[in-house]
């Protein structure tokens, strides 16, 4: 096995040039929770983000935080939720902060390519559902914003180490992994229908 | 007729196991589901999607030993009942649930994921309108009371989809309905998930049946010989699209495929798509008269 890749904070235009989809990455550095709300109150309601994200990294999640006594929070799980609901934000989002690398879940559609290939970004994909493991590369959170969002919505500042593995699924070059697999199960998918449909004409 | 000397007491002993019992199945996923998931793992070739098995048996291994929910997205609680018309806490149990939930998101924790519709206010307890959802079923001759426990996340509920079709449509028409649902929807759902069919009358009927046939066991097989072929025929199928782990391509797509059904109206068949994603957290409990319960679901667990 090759040697771990690793992006560091802030991300230069020349650490993601090389990236290809399917690559393997990890992420060391600041990485800031952003979902439905933040992007629609950035784009929407035009509010100005608290966060600067100029070379930086977002994770599509809304995590189990747990507040100890002194004020300080810990986080407890942290995974991915599905990216193509922030579809319809996104571009402009990446064009807006400047941000690098977005992190989640699934895919992403076409208007979110063009934005990776316009400002040089790219999206990769944390495995879902693995939670603790996330947790476990959180090593301190630094910052919360707009707490007013609930838990899960609320812009959690990470700092993590070697977080991962995100595999690029969009690229610098506008390729979309997701999209080109999808494109491959929906050829594959007639000639296993009509195996099955001619077992299953039960109505007589 | 059992009889409970101090209801009080009772309430509070059977709230304390099902916080306690919810809260677990958030944190370890139950025995089939793991098999199956070793199992998954154990076959696969594609290097990228080994690597992702791998990711989640570390996952699971890390929540079991720091004792936290395995995803962070723990769901809107939902509890599929079927009580004894005679058991001694039948009345109580919706306040019973209602309040365990409020605990186990205490205690868990869970992520708070009850939004007040309309109102669009996160109630930070995981309670609220008609939340934790309850499914009731009646054994009339019974008293004891089998509750089972879903954690429904946002990924797994997304592609759920209902349909009525004619009947003109048969089921080569619902197979392409689990086909559609499952090749656009489910790469987002976290796969290899497990498939819930329903085969029925109407949306809501099918809806219901879909759901509950994702809390039997993975690998169960329906009664009737046409509907358990159905089962292994789309289980197959899916599989030899090959969604793999994530959606990253691998030699699975799904854990299996479960097909709940009724009788239906000759002019419609009601199809509907729930899926559980591979963290399947579910578990069953079967709480006797005298409040001692059984784990079902999980093997060696200690609440």
């Amino acid at each position: 096995m090759s040697a771990k890749k690793i992006l560091t904070t802030p991300i230069k235009d020349e650490d993601l040039e090389a990236l290809n989809i399917g690559d393997v990455v990890y992420l060391t550095g600041h990485l800031v929770t952003c979902r439905d709300v933040a992007h629609r109150r950035l784009i929407e309601l035009g509010r100005e983000l608290p966060v600067d994200l100029k070379g930086g990294a977002i994770f599509h999640a809304g995590p189990i935080v747990k507040q100890n006594d002194d004020g300080s929070y810990e986080m407890v799980s942290i995974g991915p939720t599905t990216s193509m609901r922030m579809e319809k934000f996104e571009k402009e989002f990446i064009k807006q902060t400047g941000v690098k690398l977005v992190v989640g879940k699934g895919g992403m559609g076409d208007e979110t390519a063009a934005g990776c290939v316009e400002n040089k970004a790219v999206h990769a994909i944390f495995p879902g559902g693995c939670a603790v493991l996330a947790a476990t590369k959180v090593e301190k959170i630094e910052g919360a914003h707009w707490k007013d969002l609930g838990m899960p919505e609320t812009l959690w500042v990470n700092k993590v180490n070697e977080f991962g593995p995100l595999i690029i699924s969009i690229d610098t070059k506008g390729r979309n992994l997701i999209e080109e697999n999808k494109a491959r199960f929906r050829e594959k998918k007639r000639p296993v229908l009509d195996k099955i449909n001619a077992q299953v004409r039960f109505i007589k | 007729m059992t009889d409970i000397a101090n209801k009080d007491a009772a309430v509070a002993q059977l709230t304390d196991v099902m916080w306690k019992f919810t809260s677990y199945i958030g944190k370890r996923l139950p025995t089939d589901v793991t098999h199956k998931l070793h199992d998954l793992r154990s076959k696969e070739t594609n290097p990228l999607a080994k690597e992702i098995y791998q990711s989640m048996k570390d996952n699971q291994e890390a929540a079991d030993k720091l004792n936290r929910p395995s995803c962070q997205d723990t769901g809107v609680i939902q509890y599929f009942i079927t009580a004894g018309a005679r058991f001694p806490l039948l009345g109580e149990l919706e306040d019973i649930l209602s309040n365990a939930t409020k605990e186990a998101t205490k205690q868990g924790p869970l992520r708070h994921n009850a939004v007040e519709t309309f109102d669009e206010k996160n109630t930070g307890t995981n309670t609220g309108s008609k939340i934790p959802w309850l499914d009731w079923e009646i054994d009339p001759k019974g008293d004891d009371c089998i509750i089972d426990v879903y954690m429904a996340g946002g990924g797994c509920t997304l592609p759920g989809a209902a349909k009525v079709l004619m009947p003109g449509e048969g089921y080569e028409g619902v197979a392409e309905f689990v086909f559609d649902v499952i090749t656009q929807r489910g790469v987002n759902a976290c796969p290899p998930m497990l498939v819930g069919v329903g085969v029925s009358t109407s949306a809501e009927t099918a809806a219901r049946l879909s759901k509950k046939a994702i809390l039997r066991p993975v690998d169960s097989r329906h009664p009737n010989a046409n509907a358990a072929r159905m089962e292994e025929l789309l289980e197959e199928g899916l599989n030899e699209i090959g969604l793999g782990p994530q959606g990253l391509t691998g030699n699975a797509s799904v854990m299996g495929v479960n097909i709940e059904s009724s009788a239906r109206h000759p002019s419609t068949i009601g199809v509907a798509v729930s899926t559980g994603c591979w963290a399947h957290r579910r578990g069953r409990i079967r709480i006797k008269p005298d409040l001692s319960y059984e784990i079902i679901s999980h093997q060696g667990v200690e609440l």
